[in-house]
């Protein structure tokens, strides 16, 4: 499948198969989700990351089953290439309306960047100024679980977190994602 | 005319007659230069008169449809006009000339401005905003307007 074609079916399945619903509910939601988590936490930033990278993990675990009925690929990756293009161009273009643009891949092809221009979850947002939001938050940080967790349930261990975010003042907001390995099929473990 | 230009003092009360933020600003119309030209003991007057417009415009909250109740109060020679959002936030403009119509036009860039800030999953209702953004915004529309 080329990467054409890959972007005619993330704008299909977008405008054919998905429901809608109205972004601001999306933003205010994930935001309450977010500002919550930072009161309960007492500003503990390190943790809010972790804890919004669980939930995305979680989300990602459920949300590659719900991608791969709509999206009907039947063609399997052939690499990690493939792999990002569909990322991008069908499933974030599915679930979010955006297209994260793909940049630097590492020599290996095992790594690579998401660009994001634009990112729903973050409309309207500013950081606390308590001097350390700005530093230590990745606000967006449950994209990462979901890669993540989806990737994981196609036998892929990845490493994502994010290396800039517009929020903090970058100018670009940037993921990066790092193939740990491909998991063969193998015993779960204590499985006497 | 420079000299003379009109000079304004803007204010956000909260729900609780609380200021949430304060801003001061000059004309830039009539080749003013954006800057108050306040005397030093009329800055906290302004205040005072922001404050004490409050009443009048409790008194008049009901009587109008509108959110612009253009100027409620008069102080000497200031005027207050004040923008009553649907959640009972006020905007109130304390200035030295009457102009019922540019202050409407900024009063309405505000009101975005302001439902942009409360978006903000950080903000709270009543909270001082204390976003740079939000100032320079703010800065920007007296200058397009006032």
């Amino acid at each position: 499948m080329s990467s054409t074609s890959r972007a005619r079916l993330g704008e299909e399945v977008w405008k054919l198969r998905t429901d809608k619903i109205n972004a601001e509910l999306v933003t205010l939601t994930y935001g309450s989700v977010v500002a919550q988590l930072c009161k309960d936490l007492d500003g503990d930033y390190a943790e809010v990351n972790k804890q919004l990278d669980k939930m995305g993990y979680n989300i990602g675990l459920r949300l590659i089953e719900d991608f791969l009925a709509k999206s009907n690929m039947q063609q399997k990756c052939a690499n990690f290439r493939d792999t990002a293009d569909v990322i991008s161009k069908v499933g974030f273009k599915m679930f979010l309306n955006i297209t994260p643009t793909i940049v630097n891949w590492s020599s290996d092809n095992k790594q690579f960047s998401l660009l994001f221009d634009e990112n729903p979850l973050a409309d309207f947002v500013e950081l606390p100024d308590d001097g350390k939001a700005q530093s230590d938050l990745w606000y967006s940080n449950m994209l990462c679980g979901v890669i993540r967790g989806a990737l994981e349930m196609v036998q892929m261990s990845v490493d994502a977190h994010f290396v800039s975010d517009v929020l903090r003042g970058n100018d670009t907001t940037e993921m990066r994602i790092n193939l740990i390995r491909y998991i063969e099929d193998e015993m779960p473990q204590d499985d006497e | 005319m420079a000299g003379s230009s009109t000079s304004y003092y803007f204010v956000i009360i909260g729900t609780k007659d609380n200021p949430l933020y304060e801003a001061e600003f000059g004309s830039f119309k009539q080749g003013g230069d954006g800057i108050p030209k306040f005397r030093e003991e009329q800055r906290h007057m302004n205040q005072f008169i922001a404050h004490s417009s409050l009443d009048c415009i409790e008194d008049q909250q009901w009587a109008s449809k509108e959110m612009y109740l253009k100027t409620v109060d008069k102080f000497n020679n200031t005027w207050v006009s004040c923008f009553l959002t649907g959640g009972n936030i006020k905007f109130l403009l304390v200035h030295d000339t009457r102009s019922d119509e540019p202050i409407r036009q900024f009063f309405a860039d505000v009101y975005d401005l302001y439902c942009k800030t409360l978006m903000n999953p950080f903000y709270e209702v009543n909270m001082a905003i204390r976003s740079q953004t939000f100032d320079q915004k703010i800065k920007a529309a007296a200058k397009k307007y006032l």
